[in-house]
């Protein structure tokens, strides 16, 4: 990250976009818009745009991948050639497989996966769009398709990034800041359980910033969790009066 | 003690439903003294049992439930079949041919081939061994003829109505005969298409609507304007 | 497969766990021991070796020149791979790297990158057309767990005893002259890894403790005293309170390493 710009916000304190330090883009969640998969949801988060589906619980293939006492969570984030600025070669980077493994692992934490020894669940990431924070924006979704699948799990995950642009502590880097600002902290919560399940972080912070990061980050998780539950139940929307 | 949702109030994975001396019942657990949701459903207070009615789920084999599967692999002595469950079930060949299985001179595609439908009951199952399905039954073996479709299983129950008055009046008003899987599958056969593709989109719709008031008065009026203007064209 | 601790161990270790003590007599925030070698292939332009406790791991840089990348054309060019041998693990297998290896390489990356270790634009030839490229192979020769804590200290200390060639432009033309010029060194990230075992964390955990951990967390630590880089790994959780009480300690630890080690 380099640290050239220092005009990612104004004199009124505010970003690029218009949004004050501490406040998301708009985001919209739409869960169970693809027939085939036993559980999907679509997110857009700013630009971003990104489908997750889940398949499963199944058998495990091949076989001897699976475990007699767990079901196994398989997950790939992969970007659509088309979802940046300059091409990206549809075969998987060594970024996709690293986000692919901590994506995996910020959402086992949430799954009963003892309940179902021998099969497996995949976790299907297509990035359409991208804009900064498309790791955190996939845990969201993935954790809401997971939901749709009726998969038993714990709680949900919410997932989103703080980070410092210019001297700021802000919330919900958009692509630019992610660029060029100073550090990016993504974080992913199990709001009930007050359970962190993703940290990663880049750039350079000192303690006091990077408390008030994760702090910021974890009320982000929390507002997105409410939108999280409210689309979650908006596939329900008739059940509101029940028959006896 | 408190609880904090309401019965049937709806609730998604980790919301707190109940605090105390609860006890966690189905698509619930219990952590901390505290009953969490553990999937999307209807809350419902049964004593001190809390349990959440699923509004998604998959199915769970369980002894002595019928269901319809695929066969989607011919094995040494038997068939994998598909339940749309997390575990493919076993037919021994023994159990469809009912004499010994003779390897040498039997084959198996021509008894069940892949691809094909059978109607089977589970007759063992405990999560370390695939389950096993039995044909022995009258009702039961390979599907011939008819449409199949595939709902949540947790609404297999709305399909049915109470004693059964929600299946009985698609019957009677599609004059088609309905085989409900308890893994979600079902099987119409009826007179002609267009009786099957009734009951097949009243079946849908009780899938869509099956937690509002006065379903089953709805279903018939569908089903019969529906008839009304097939006769009209007619 | 020898590498599985039995279940007796393992309920061993969380339960002194969760008394503050480790089977090894380790506190919970003591590093085992930690031996540097540089200088040890002599091919490559700068190398080293660190033995984590039984932990082994070799680190060999190379220099070659190469093209900037277009956004920073100023700048050198750093590439990170790591590679589990599987002479060093029976859990290692032979093959193109895995999600393993990657995430091993591509987090002792971030540390050396984020921390701005390297003073790149010192290892600019030409801006926007020739540079400087720094290769750093991790090697991982024993694994007795902890990876990436030996593999970034393994990496750093590649790095300071890394020798960049001397050159002379001739008619737009590179020359190689006699003689070397070390790579400039500016910054001392060290990375400290935490595993979370009983609701506790360690400091360094070795193998047994990694396959009783329920979740681990790397965090680097630039000799400014700032945080450059947090990897969470596993697929257990830590509370908001753990990640804070663990930067503090990884400061601590990531100061007491580089005084012991004079860097």
């Amino acid at each position: 990250m380099s640290q050239k710009n220092n005009k990612l916000i104004d004199k009124k304190g505010l970003r690029l976009d218009g949004r004050k330090p501490d406040e998301l883009r708009p985001i919209k969640i739409e869960v169970g818009i693809l027939s085939n998969a036993d559980g999907s949801a679509y997110i857009e988060q700013g630009k971003n745009k990104i489908l997750a589906a889940i398949y499963g619980p199944k058998e495990v293939h091949p076989k001897h991948l699976a475990l007699p006492d767990r079901m196994i969570l398989r997950c790939r984030y992969h970007m659509a050639p088309f979802s940046v600025q300059e091409r990206k070669s549809p075969a998987p980077s060594r970024r996709e497989i690293e986000l692919s493994k901590v994506i995996r692992e910020a959402l086992e934490p949430a799954i009963f996966l003892e309940y179902y020894p021998r099969t497996s669940i995949d976790v299907f990431v297509e990035v359409l769009q991208a804009d900064g924070g498309t790791r955190c924006a996939s845990i969201t979704a993935a954790a809401l398709a997971l939901a749709d699948a009726g998969i038993p799990m714990k709680d949900l995950v919410a997932a989103c990034a703080a980070g410092k642009v210019d001297d700021t502590i802000v919330l919900d880097l958009m692509d630019t800041e992610d660029k060029i600002g100073k550090a990016d902290v993504p974080v992913a919560l199990m709001p009930n359980l007050n359970a962190i399940t993703l940290l990663q972080m880049d750039g350079i912070l000192s303690l006091e910033e990077f408390e008030k990061a994760v702090n910021l980050a974890l009320e982000g998780c929390r507002k997105i969790y409410a939108m999280q539950k409210e689309a979650l139940k908006a596939k329900y929307v008739n059940v509101k009066e029940v028959e006896e | 003690m408190p609880t904090y949702f309401e019965r049937r109030q709806i609730v998604t994975p980790g919301d707190l439903i109940a605090e105390g001396d609860y006890v966690a019942g189905e698509n619930t657990y219990k952590e901390n003294n505290k009953i969490y949701a553990s999937r999307i459903g209807l809350v419902e207070y049964e004593n001190k049992k809390v349990n959440v009615v699923a509004l998604r789920a998959f199915y769970i084999p369980r002894v002595g439930d019928t269901v319809i599967g695929t066969v989607v692999e011919i094995g040494f002595n038997g068939w994998m079949v598909d339940i749309s469950a997390p575990y493919q079930a076993i037919l021994r060949a023994s159990n469809v041919l009912s004499r010994p299985f003779r390897p040498q001179k039997d084959d198996l595609s021509q008894v069940l081939d892949v691809g094909d439908l059978v109607v089977a009951k589970i007759v063992s199952y405990d999560r370390t061994r695939n389950p096993q399905l039995s044909v022995g039954e009258p009702g039961l073996g390979k599907v011939t003829r008819g449409q199949i479709m595939k709902i949540t299983p947790t609404k297999i129950p709305r399909v049915i109505g109470r004693k059964g008055s929600m299946i009985s009046m698609i019957k009677q008003e599609t004059g088609c005969h309905i085989l409900l899987g308890l893994n979600g599958v079902i099987l119409i056969t009826g007179k002609s298409l267009e009786d099957e593709r009734l009951a097949m989109m009243a079946i849908r719709k009780i899938e869509e609507e099956s937690h509002t008031r006065g379903l089953t008065d709805r279903i018939t009026q569908m089903i019969r304007e529906e008839k009304g203007k097939k006769g009209g064209e007619k | 497969m020898s590498s599985m601790t039995t279940r007796v161990k393992q309920k061993q270790i969380a339960q002194l766990i969760a008394k503050g003590k480790r089977l090894d007599g380790r506190t919970l925030t003591e590093y085992r021991e930690i031996n540097v070698e540089q200088g040890i292939i002599e091919r490559a332009e700068g190398s080293a070796r660190v033995l984590l406790g039984k932990t082994e791991v070799m680190v060999g840089t190379k220099i070659e020149i190469g093209q900037p990348f277009s956004d920073t054309p100023n700048e050198g060019v750093l590439t990170v791979n790591a590679e589990l041998v599987p002479l060093a693990s029976p859990t290692f297998e032979p093959g193109p790297p895995d999600e393993n290896s990657i995430e091993l390489a591509r987090v002792v990356d971030r540390g050396i990158r984020e921390s701005k270790a390297i003073d790149f634009e010192k290892l600019c030839i030409e801006p926007g057309k020739k540079v400087f490229v720094v290769f750093i192979d991790i090697y991982v020769l024993n694994h007795d767990g902890n990876l990436i804590d030996a593999s970034a200290l393994a990496a750093l200390a590649a790095l300071l005893n890394t020798k960049m060639p001397n050159y002379e432009i001739e008619d737009g033309e590179v020359k190689i002259k006699s003689g070397y010029t070390p790579l400039p060194i500016k910054k001392y990230p060290i990375t400290v890894t935490f595993a979370k075992i009983n609701d506790k964390l360690v400091v360094d955990p070795w193998l047994e403790e990694e396959q009783v951990m329920e979740a681990r967390l790397s965090m680097t630590i630039s000799n400014d005293g700032n945080i450059c880089a947090i990897q969470k790994g596993g697929s257990g959780y830590f509370a908001p309170k753990q990640v804070l009480e663990a930067a503090k300690i990884a400061k601590e630890k990531g100061e007491e390493i580089r005084k012991k080690l004079n860097w």
